[in-house]
């Protein structure tokens, strides 16, 4: 009963006012509207962070064939020669959930193309391999099945070789030397530039895997499996499907090691995530401090509202306000002010996050819990900073208060 | 005739209220004993600085004594927190003062119910409550003014109305005609012996003569000690004059 008159006189003292509730209630708007905008923005920058990450596969799994073990002495990763295509083929066909199988052989080489020469990494791959790298062409084509087949020493440049072999000649229809054979150039990469460890994704020549294994290495193995899951929740699935798959056809025995090592990209992701989450913390935090200086805006306002109303206060003291009672009006007056301005905060966040990224360009993701944090933590500056002035209102002895001018 | 008595609305003894002033204790009371009985009109009178109005106020609840004992109504009030003589100053002591003192921002019938929301009373019982106060003054028909649109005897009639709204045992008025014209002073006056008439107990703290003429009994206070305590010997004439 006294509490919804309490709610009622506060209200009233307000309304009263209302020019200087409108300026008080401004810190608080300021406040939670930059925290909330500014997480967004935080939150847009993860949301592109990670959308790129996943672009480079984050539901891709990489099989590499493992250390080997001969009496004591471990050589490195991939000394093992066990894997291979057809092991890849094996995974695709077998395995649920998987979208696209890359088996790869890869070494370093000598490229040469009239005077010029340039070392780079060729590498042999299916034509799925585009698929999975989510690479797309500038000029020509990519090799297809047959060239795999039929083992074609035919081959596929970034830009970064085109440019240091041909400068600004088209390279589509020439012939490269690579390892003493010629090839023809049938397609030129479009650029994807630096890769998340820092390197460059244009300095790649790409064969057919066959003609990779057979008429430049001499091998039979592969170096790695590149598996593109269908599904990213089924990761965990289909990485231990792979792995239970490739003991059995190795013929590993229960105890001993894998002869192979399964890798996913999910550690480079939470890198990823964790840096962009301290950016979005930064920069609520930052905004934060706003919302602090509104708090405190707040209570320099009800400082000088306790003292302008000191005889009302002492005529309520006198009538029989309890101290509870002068304190919870003094109290409600700014935790309501704390708490119009936050739902003004909101909109106005809202608005501009979306202005943001309307008219800024840029990815901006409203998160609830910013809303819902921001609101609260402006609820409890109000109330935080209400009561010192309300302990002041309530604690007026009625005699000093009625004999005030 | 102890204190315990009922019709004993207030009951002093040995009272004294001390203030320090640097090393020096000064007593604004020094020893006093006072009985109200129920019904009585009380004059409080002296000079400023006699200690009156620390009396008036030791009286009503707002302040507590040094020592000494202080029963109202039988119970013993010196003792008792801020809290607990807030809710007495609600319910059981009404307050004029000189300056009115209205919230100016309420309507006179929302200043009359004001003590009534205190007492956590809901808002058709304060309503009516004030309204029956305002009636008694003649101000119904002003219930809905804000004080700056009524004059100052009005704004007294409205102070008087919400003093008496929660029908309190004591009705206290310090200097209630103080700030107003002799015409006003009369219509105040007038409504404190319809009061009296029906068997309010009233307390009236003044420093004119002829207003303490009003009053039943005349209590002098100096130099924090009650001087002089007697009877009134008027005439109905009198109190017309005033």
């Amino acid at each position: 009963m006294l509490f919804t008159e309490l709610l009622k006189i506060a209200w009233q003292s307000l309304i009263a006012n209302k020019f200087r509730t409108i300026l008080t209630m401004l810190g608080i708007i300021i406040g939670v509207s930059a925290v909330i905008a500014m997480v967004s923005v935080g939150m847009g920058v993860r949301k592109n962070v990670t959308d790129s990450i996943s672009r480079l596969g984050s539901n891709m799994l990489v099989v590499m064939s493992g250390s080997s073990n001969r009496g004591g002495v471990r050589g490195g990763a991939g000394s093992v020669t066990t894997l291979t295509y057809d092991d890849a083929m094996a995974i695709k066909d077998k395995i649920k959930n998987v979208a696209y199988v890359s088996p790869t052989a890869q070494t370093s080489s000598q490229v040469v193309y009239g005077h010029e020469n340039w070392s780079t990494t060729v590498t042999g791959v299916i034509p799925e391999y585009v698929a999975i790298q989510s690479l797309s062409m500038q000029s020509g084509i990519f090799f297809t099945e047959h060239d795999v087949e039929v083992r074609n020493r035919v081959a596929v440049i970034g830009t970064t070789v085109a440019t240091n072999l041909f400068d600004t000649v088209n390279p589509v229809g020439k012939k490269i030397r690579i390892g003493n054979a010629p090839y023809t150039v049938i397609g030129l990469l479009k650029s994807k530039g630096q890769s998340g460890g820092g390197q460059d994704q244009d300095d790649v020549v790409l064969i057919p895997l066959t003609t990779a294994q057979e008429r430049l290495l001499g091998i039979t193995h592969v170096r790695s499996i590149n598996v593109q899951v269908a599904d990213a929740d089924k990761m965990d699935e289909v990485q231990a499907n792979i792995e239970k798959l490739l003991r059995q056809r190795h013929r590993i025995r229960a105890g001993t090691d894998d002869d192979f090592n399964v890798r996913n990209l999910t550690s480079l992701m939470e890198t990823m995530t964790e840096t962009t989450t301290m950016i979005t913390l930064l920069l609520g935090s930052i905004a934060g401090i706003s919302l602090v200086v509104g708090g405190i805006g707040i209570m320099n306002i009800m400082m000088v509202s306790v003292t302008e109303r000191t005889r009302e206060i002492g005529i309520r003291k006198a009538i029989g306000a309890t101290y509870n009672s002068i304190m919870l009006q003094f109290l409600i007056e700014s935790t309501m002010i704390s708490i119009l301005g936050g739902i003004i905060g909101i909109i106005f966040g809202v608005g501009l996050a979306q202005a943001i990224s309307k008219f800024g360009n840029f990815t901006t993701v409203i998160s609830s819990l910013s809303i819902v944090a921001s609101f609260g933590f402006s609820l409890f500056v109000g109330i935080f900073f209400g009561m010192l002035p309300a302990r002041k209102a309530a604690r007026l002895d009625p005699i000093d208060a009625l004999r005030y001018e | 005739m102890r204190g315990d008595f009922v019709s004993n609305v207030v009951t002093i003894t040995g009272v004294k209220k001390l203030y320090k002033m640097g090393s020096e204790i000064v007593a604004a009371l020094n020893g006093v004993d006072l009985k109200i009985d129920s019904g009585e009109f009380v004059a409080l009178m002296g000079p400023s600085g006699s200690g009156k109005s620390t009396l008036m106020n030791i009286l009503g609840c707002l302040d507590r004594p040094t020592e000494g004992s202080y029963k109202l109504l039988g119970k013993e009030v010196s003792g008792l927190s801020d809290d607990e003589l807030a809710k007495i100053r609600n319910k059981t002591i009404g307050f004029v003062f000189q300056n009115f003192c209205l919230l100016a921002k309420l309507t006179s019938l929302e200043n009359v119910a004001l003590p009534a929301i205190y007492a956590g009373f809901d808002s058709k019982k304060r309503l009516a409550m004030a309204m029956e106060a305002l009636e008694k003054v003649s101000l119904a028909d002003r219930a809905e003014h804000l004080p700056s649109e009524l004059s100052g005897g009005q704004r007294q009639r409205v102070a008087i109305a919400r003093a008496i709204a929660m029908k309190p045992a004591i009705i206290m008025a310090d200097e209630p005609t103080g700030n107003l014209d002799t015409k006003s002073t009369g219509e105040i006056m007038q409504i404190f012996r319809d009061l009296h008439a029906t068997g309010s107990t009233i307390i009236i703290v003044t420093h004119e003569p002829d207003i303490a003429q009003a009053a039943e009994r005349q209590i002098l206070v100096k130099d924090g000690k009650i001087t002089k305590d007697i009877l009134t010997a008027h005439t109905d004439e009198k109190i017309d004059i005033i």
